[in-house]
């Protein structure tokens, strides 16, 4: 019969008796296991970071950007060119069968004021399919109508930073906003969004329709002339048809001979940011496997070390198996050993791990999240690693035959 | 029946090529309460009898009857548990677990056997008062003189109420006059508690204590004779 609490007892005994020993011991998992839950928390919140720019962003977003210029043979960016018109979006909209919602952008920063609050934004003007392209509910009021946009009128949705800066606490709706010295009615208030993948505010915006950014905000000598036009497909599989079926309307409305470059560019910003998150869910994955290894080497440690107590203390094992410990008394002993040892390292490893991750997110300024799927995975690994590097060395000295083992000087 | 019996025991070791018979065709039996002392020149053959004898190692060839079970038929647990509960210990260098209290030396026999906590303490403090360490429980070995210390040993090996005594040189790190006291303690734990006691020493003065002498030589019984306290 075994008689777990003595083991218990017994084992922790030994490794009080050589409290330097198991504290050294103990460092390898607490580095592996504290290694472990630090990256990966590094990882799943870099990956947690792209997927909800991604989402903020609007899903399956497709950008057509105009062509460049050339210059005296100086070749300019793309977008220098206004080559896109607001006809090329709603062509896009009517022909392209794999488009769901089209939105022409064209912006500018102007100074808003409002009483004697002011503040310089951007300002976009755009059409009412902005808000399905973005994904980008109202919080409050209503948005602009394709009746506004045929007839140019004066009306603005806000987004959340405005409006902290002009109305602090107050309403906006139905105000009177100016931009640029126009006056606008405030219809409606833009959900807040947060941060774009690039960093910037994206609710420090105002959206006005795009006819009235033409002719009022933003004039040009181009009529009809937008920035870019943001397009929505109708999935995520039709993302590909959708940039073919644009790249073949724009080439024929534009004009463009067979052997002529484009006059303007489509990107796949969906595209563009899942590869982003692929590639740091695969960083996340290298990481983890990285650290693991350092559990690893923590674990043959532990075996090293159980090793080296099982030849120490040989004679020790001799009188227990000659006072009537069986084969499995010696067994757990060890193991319940090789166990504390590699538990109790990996609470702290968690410990460390846990709160080396907060202090990495608030100096350097990396969002991480510590999963607590990874906290668990990581004791119950360091739990594995113990029963299994101690096994070896607990099967070692079972075996020993009592007779040597007491002579053993 | 007698308490131990041997018929025709063998045993063959290897070493290397050669075969070494260090037990041939030993029989003998040893009843309950007998004070046996086992002798014989180093090689003899006396030491491996008495490894067969506390179960710590088998014979190769014949039978041994404890207590009327076969050892030779049991295997490494079973063995373990018989040594548990009926065959106490006394070694030579006194194998107590340093940095351990008597106490929990003597409680040591007591984990295996499924104890509780209070009763290992109780049964230890017994066994250590009958050997006459009381006030000595919480002492560590490197704190006890070696008489002391085989005492405590004997407490261990009387902690199960084992009915045999194995004791293999236990006065040969002692002093003569501590050597003295713990014979005279076992042959008060032989006749007042009838434990049976068999010994292993090559002194003829240690023998003297017991009752009965079995000498050894090459692997052989030579001569076993009561002696003049039987």
């Amino acid at each position: 019969m075994i008689n777990l609490p003595s083991t218990f007892r017994i084992s922790l005994r030994a490794l009080r008796v050589n409290k330097m020993r198991s504290a050294l011991t103990m460092l390898g998992i607490i580095i592996g296991v504290g290694a472990v839950i630090a990256m990966l928390a590094v990882g799943t919140g870099a990956s947690r970071k792209i997927a909800e720019q991604i989402a903020s962003m609007g899903s399956n977003l497709l950008i057509i950007l105009p062509g460049s210029t050339t210059s005296g043979g100086v070749r300019m960016g793309a977008g220098t060119q206004p080559t896109l018109t607001l006809n090329d979006a709603e062509e896009i909209q009517k022909e392209s069968s794999a488009v769901a919602e089209v939105a022409p952008v064209l912006n500018g920063v102007a100074q808003i004021v409002y009483g004697h609050q002011n503040w310089s934004t951007g300002v976009t003007g755009t059409t009412p399919g902005m808000l399905e392209v973005r994904d980008w509910p109202l919080a409050s009021g209503r948005p602009f109508t394709q009746q506004d946009v045929k007839s140019a009128t004066k009306v603005c949705l806000l987004g959340q930073t405005v409006v902290d800066n002009l109305f602090g606490s107050m309403d906006p709706l139905g105000q009177i906003i100016r931009i640029k010295k126009i006056p606008f009615t405030v219809i409606g208030v833009l959900a807040t969004k947060g941060q774009s993948a690039q960093g910037q505010d994206q609710d420090d915006t105002i959206y006005v329709p795009v006819t009235t950014a033409q002719k009022k905000l933003f004039g040009t000598s181009f009529p009809g002339m937008v920035r870019t036009i943001m397009v929505k497909a109708k999935s995520a599989e039709d993302l590909g048809p959708a940039e073919k079926q644009i790249n073949e309307l724009l080439r024929q409305r534009h004009h463009i001979g067979p052997k002529q470059d484009n006059d303007f560019t489509v990107r796949n910003l969906t595209q563009i940011m899942q590869t982003a998150e692929q590639s740091t869910k695969v960083m996340t994955l290298l990481l983890g496997a990285i650290a693991s290894v350092s559990l690893l080497v923590g674990g043959i440690g532990i075996m090293n070390i159980m090793l080296v107590s099982v030849t120490e203390r040989t004679r020790e094992i001799g009188i227990r198996m000659a006072v009537g410990a069986k084969t499995w008394d010696i067994r757990l002993q060890f193991i319940i050993e090789a166990l504390t040892l590699s538990l109790i390292g990996g609470i702290i490893g968690i410990i460390i791990g846990v709160s080396g991750s907060k202090i990495l997110s608030s100096l350097a300024g990396w969002a991480t999240i510590v999963s607590p799927l990874s906290v668990f995975m990581a004791f119950g690994f360091s739990g594995l690693v113990g029963i299994f590097f101690g096994f070896y060395p607990a099967y070692k000295a079972s075996n020993l035959n009592p007779i040597d083992a007491l002579r053993f000087e | 029946m007698s308490l131990i019996e041997v018929r025709e025991l063998s045993k063959v070791y290897r070493l290397g090529d050669i075969e070494v018979n260090a037990l041939m065709d030993v029989s003998t039996t040893i009843a309950k309460g007998e004070f046996v002392a086992i002798m014989g020149p180093s090689g003899s053959g006396k030491s491996t009898f008495m490894n067969v004898l506390g179960c710590l190692d088998q014979p190769t060839g014949g039978q041994y009857l404890l207590e009327g079970i076969d050892v030779g038929k049991l295997n490494r647990d079973e063995l373990a548990g018989i040594r548990n509960k009926k065959i106490g210990f006394v070694f030579q260098g006194f194998n107590l677990l340093s940095r351990t209290s008597a106490m929990e030396n003597v409680e040591i026999p007591l984990l295996y056997d499924g104890h509780h906590a209070r009763q290992r303490r109780e049964r230890a403090m017994a066994a250590l008062k009958s050997v006459g360490l009381e006030g000595r429980e919480h002492h560590h070995p490197n704190q006890l003189s070696g008489g002391q210390q085989q005492r405590v040993a004997i407490a261990r090996a009387l902690v199960n109420d084992a009915p045999i005594i194995l004791a293999d040189e236990p006065t040969g790190n002692l002093d003569t006059k501590t050597s003295v006291e713990i014979m005279e303690l076992f042959v008060k734990l032989n006749t007042e508690s009838s434990i049976t006691i068999i010994l292993v020493t090559h002194e003829p003065d240690i023998a003297t204590y017991s009752r009965r002498q079995i000498k050894f030589l090459d692997g052989r019984i030579v001569s076993d004779e009561m002696t003049g306290n039987a």
